[in-house]
């Protein structure tokens, strides 16, 4: 859990009053972690829905992203001061989702959708893999931003560390960005033509190959990003992608394939929701009630709780 | 003696009305047409009487049985038997285990049988082979038996889809555009073929776009516009039925 | 039919000539990877037939193959002395389920008999696969590749988190496996050559009811399915249920494999469950060209045994990554072409002229 959540408890005399306020500071410290934890899944889920709406493909390596960020955000901050080594980490992170793109999807020609869940999958495991060489089994992290666990400061009985509002912060920043780039600049507007009708957008003069090597740019940069984020409060490991991966796919769903807007309600529901999972189950089933959301949604309403139902089943999968 | 009976169908996409409170009934025997303006609605409808989509109110009744409810497979087990306008043949197969496909409802054997190769499953499968060749050969494309299906020209491909839909024996075949992309001897011959199943003694209703065919064949003919059905009739009464004529040829006329 | 069985007793000829050759070389210890291979191999062409011929994929079958495992390692190791008093247990203990054995460390221990075990690990699994199968197989694409990836993290967070499952440490001191009277399936190595005999024999046992089911009816009406849906559902296949059928029946062979494996190895750990593991087995069936039972358990008896003997050293999963890699994107034919049918258009033609004769 949060560090600054271990903290919470006191030793003191147990009225009946005092369990009642002390509930209420657990659910509202509970509350605030699953605010942050539900940012960088709806971080994770936008990386997904903007390859997926260039392209039509579910990148299964995006989770990869997140943690070559932080793992690259960690051994940079060695050399050089914290902003430089996040920026070193986000740009590194970029060129590898561009490498990705150039090498093993642009050169195919209407790839099915089965091959491409599967070279998505390999080269996960690749990036993974190449991790483990490069950095080890060792669990790593980078310090807070600002200040340190110490400086949390409280807020009517719940710690709020500041690196929590850091997350939240910058995960509204990208979203705004996005939003942004996709409405107001000409790039982006290009973006969204290739999406809409690839060979309408073509033949307006947009070179569609390069928009989805730009997607899997951005999406590589925003993973790598959350990836920086939120390293301070959950550490980061070779393998800490796949669990990102499969939470930022169960809030992509949950808000509606392609949505990025109702990705950021979606995250902070799975985030909420598995937070206090722990109030219910022992905190090693947390992820098990991420997933079973997941299955939950694809079984019920593949659509989303935000899309149409109509419009999912028109899409071709 | 009527073996299908649409009532008061309707099926809205969205904003799109596209079958809208249709009736009409196919009697046994018989050949019925239904023609219309692209996007009225032929593809739809057939998509809704063969279980491949529900319908949103109204009664689908085959052989005295209402259908809307079940699923496309179960309707095929019924004996109502659909093509598609895309030619869907099962690639790499060959000729002759497309069609074999088609024995499907009329066997059983089931997993465990055929894991353990049981003998039963032997004369089944040798059954299933003999008619499968016996359809091959009335439809007289029994040379291409074991050649795969997808190589073969588009004119032999619609046949085979039709051999195959043959094999379930159905008691209604649905021929979504048979014509389409057939030049025009292969066009005719499709009519005679057509007219030899209905002597098999199988029902067709068909939706066809070459009016030549639709004229010749059919006994009667459904006329479509924006899901709606504008006249019901003989052959030569909707040639000269000038709703008709409007829909086709446009309000100047 | 003749063509089908000659292949399959070339193989069991095959795996004789091995057996004999590692005795002249005084290799015997190769059995053991190899025995541990065939297990693995029967987890393979069962998920074959599920993502080849079926056309479904699955990114949880380690999923499967760990409930197997687990639910028969904890029946036979869960020491149920403390509750001899029980009615139930007695019962149970007279009618044959619950044996004493002599415990790792002294003493004895009233456990659950391997075959009762083995039956519930498959009863269980037949149960989970149909309650997930039923709603999972109605996905397509990325959607069912997710929901099965889904599944195989679940159930390796239940056991990494269940305390009773020996967590991250997974359960020893599984006992062997009596087969059969005086043949038990345990990795004593004074048992090496009948283990690895008993382990390709249903390896060869499986393989031949696949090889019938793919030649089937039923076989057929898979291959329809996977080439053109909307097409078979027209004929009267009913779709959904053929798919799910092949689904559990590939769980059941997963299952089965994480049976024997566990009782082979004497234990289990969570690392059977890990989605690696999954991701392994497809890149197997894959490189074996995906319709294709024969080229996926090939694939799976060079691949598992140069795994197993660490050839691959830090690389091994990396190996299978790569592997997936270049056949998705240099030879997805694997997945397009299925040549194996084109094999059975012309032992069909062969079958006609060979049952006449018969």
């Amino acid at each position: 859990m949060l560090r600054s959540g271990a903290c919470a408890r006191s030793a003191c005399s147990r009225s009946l009053h005092e369990e009642r306020t002390k509930d209420l500071e657990f659910f509202f410290q509970y509350l605030v972690a699953g605010i942050t934890y539900g940012t960088i899944y709806a971080i994770v889920a936008i990386g997904f829905n903007i390859i997926y709406n260039a392209t039509g493909i579910i990148n299964f390596a995006q989770g990869e992203f997140v943690m070559l960020g932080g793992m690259t955000a960690v051994t940079l901050h060695r050399f050089m001061p914290l902003p430089a080594a996040i920026l070193g980490a986000v740009v590194l992170t970029t060129i590898v989702g561009a490498i990705i793109e150039i090498a093993f999807i642009r050169w195919l020609r209407r790839p099915s959708v089965l091959r491409m869940i599967v070279i998505t999958i390999a080269l996960s495991i690749l990036i993974r893999e190449t991790a483990l060489h490069i950095w080890g089994e060792s669990v790593r992290s980078l310090p807070y931003f600002t200040g340190s666990s110490m400086t949390s400061f409280q807020w009517g009985g719940v710690y709020v560390s500041p690196q929590i509002l850091w997350v939240i912060g910058i995960g509204v920043f990208v979203v705004a960005a996005l939003g942004a780039f996709f409405n107001l600049t000409m790039l982006g507007r290009q973006m969204r033509a290739c999406s809409a009708n690839r060979d309408a957008a073509r033949l307006c003069g947009i070179n569609a190959g390069n928009m989805v090597t730009l997607s899997f740019m951005i999406s590589a940069a925003i993973g790598a990003l959350g990836g920086c984020i939120i390293c301070p409060i959950t550490y980061v490991q070779y393998d800490s992608g796949t669990p990102l991966a499969i939470k930022g796919f169960t809030v992509a769903i949950l808000g509606g394939l392609g949505n990025s807007t109702a990705a950021v309600g979606a995250g902070m529901i799975l985030g909420i929701l598995e937070s206090f999972s722990i109030w219910v189950l022992p905190a090693a089933y947390k992820e098990v009630i991420a997933i079973s959301i997941l299955l939950l949604i694809l079984f019920v309403r593949p659509s989303g709780i935000f899309g149409s139902a109509e419009a999912a089943r028109l899409k071709d999968f | 003696m009527t073996l299908l009976s649409v009532r008061e169908v309707s099926k809205r996409f969205g904003g799109l009305q596209a079958v809208s409170d249709l009736s009409f009934d196919v009697a046994g025997g018989s050949i019925k047409a239904l023609i219309g303006p692209n996007g009225a609605g032929k593809t739809t409808l057939f998509n809704l009487i063969s279980g491949f989509l529900q319908p949103d109110s109204g009664e689908i009744v085959f052989g005295g049985e209402e259908i809307r409810k079940l699923s496309s497979c179960r309707i095929a087990s019924r004996g109502m038997v659909r093509t598609f306008q895309h030619i869907r043949l099962f690639p790499g197969m060959t000729v002759l285990e497309n069609v074999m496909v088609g024995r499907h409802v009329h066997s059983r054997s089931g997993f465990l049988a055929g894991m353990l190769n049981l003998p039963f499953t032997w004369k089944e499968e040798r059954r299933i082979r003999e008619k499968s060749l016996e359809i091959l050969e009335l439809l007289g494309i029994g040379a291409f038996a074991l050649s795969e299906a997808t190589s073969l020209p588009y004119g032999r491909q619609r046949i085979v889809e039709i051999g195959r839909a043959l094999a379930c024996e159905p008691r209604l075949l649905l021929l979504d555009e048979p014509a389409a992309g057939l030049n025009m001897r292969e066009t005719g011959e499709m009519g005679k073929l057509i007219e030899k199943i209905r002597g098999m003694g199988v029902t067709v209703l068909l939706v066809e776009h070459d009016m030549s065919l639709v004229m010749k064949i059919s006994d009667e003919v459904v006329v479509l516009s924006y899901g709606k059905k504008i006249a019901e009739d003989r052959p030569l009464s909707i040639q000269k039925n000038r709703e008709v004529i409007r829909v086709y040829l446009g309000d100047d006329q | 039919m003749v063509r089908r069985y000659s292949a399959v007793f070339a193989f069991a000829l095959f795996l004789v000539a091995i057996q004999l050759a590692t005795l002249f070389a005084g290799a015997g210890y190769y059995l053991t990877q190899l025995t541990m291979t065939a297990y693995y191999s029967l987890l393979t062409i069962g998920l074959c037939m599920l993502i080849g011929y079926a056309g479904q994929i699955s990114l949880g079958h380690a999923g499967f193959f760990a409930i197997g495992g687990y639910v028969s390692a904890f029946l036979t190791t869960c020491d149920l002395t403390p509750h001899k008093g029980s009615a139930l247990v007695s019962l149970l203990s007279k009618s044959g389920v619950l044996v004493f054995r002599p415990g790792l460390y002294g003493g004895t221990l009233l456990t659950v008999h391997p075959w009762p075990a083995c039956v519930v690990a498959i009863l269980l699994t037949v149960v989970i696969a149909y309650l997930v199968g039923g709603p999972v197989l109605k996905l397509r694409g990325h959607y069912l590749a997710m929901a099965t990836l889904g599944f195989g993290i679940i159930i390796l967070r239940i056991v990494l988190g269940t305390e009773s499952l020996g967590a991250a440490d997974g359960i020893s001191d599984v006992p062997g496996f009596p087969l059969f009277p005086g043949l038990a399936i345990s990795g004593d190595s004074s048992l090496r050559v009948s283990n690895y005999y008993m382990a390709w024999g249903l390896v060869i046992l499986g393989m031949v009811f696949l090889l019938n089911l793919v030649h089937s009816r039923v076989g057929r009406a898979l291959a329809a399915v996977h080439g053109a849906e909307d097409a078979a559902s027209a004929v009267g296949i009913p779709t959904a249920r053929y798919k799910l059928h092949t689904f559990v029946l590939s769980a059941v062979f997963a299952s089965l494999a994480g049976v024997l494996l566990t009782h082979y190895n004497g234990g289990i750990g969570p690392s059977e469950a890990s989605v690696m593991k999954s991701v392994r087995y497809v890149a197997i069936v894959a490189a074996g060209g995906m319709a294709n039972l024969w080229g996926a358990l090939m694939m799976s008896l060079v691949l598992n045994y140069l795994s197993l003997r660490g050839y691959f050293g830090t690389f091994d999963d990396a190996v299978f990554g790569i592997i997936l890699l270049l056949i998705m994107l240099f030879a997805p034919d694997g997945l397009l072409r299925r040549h194996i049918l084109a094999d059975l258009g012309r032992m069909f033609s062969r079958n006609a002229a060979g049952e006449e004769g018969s």
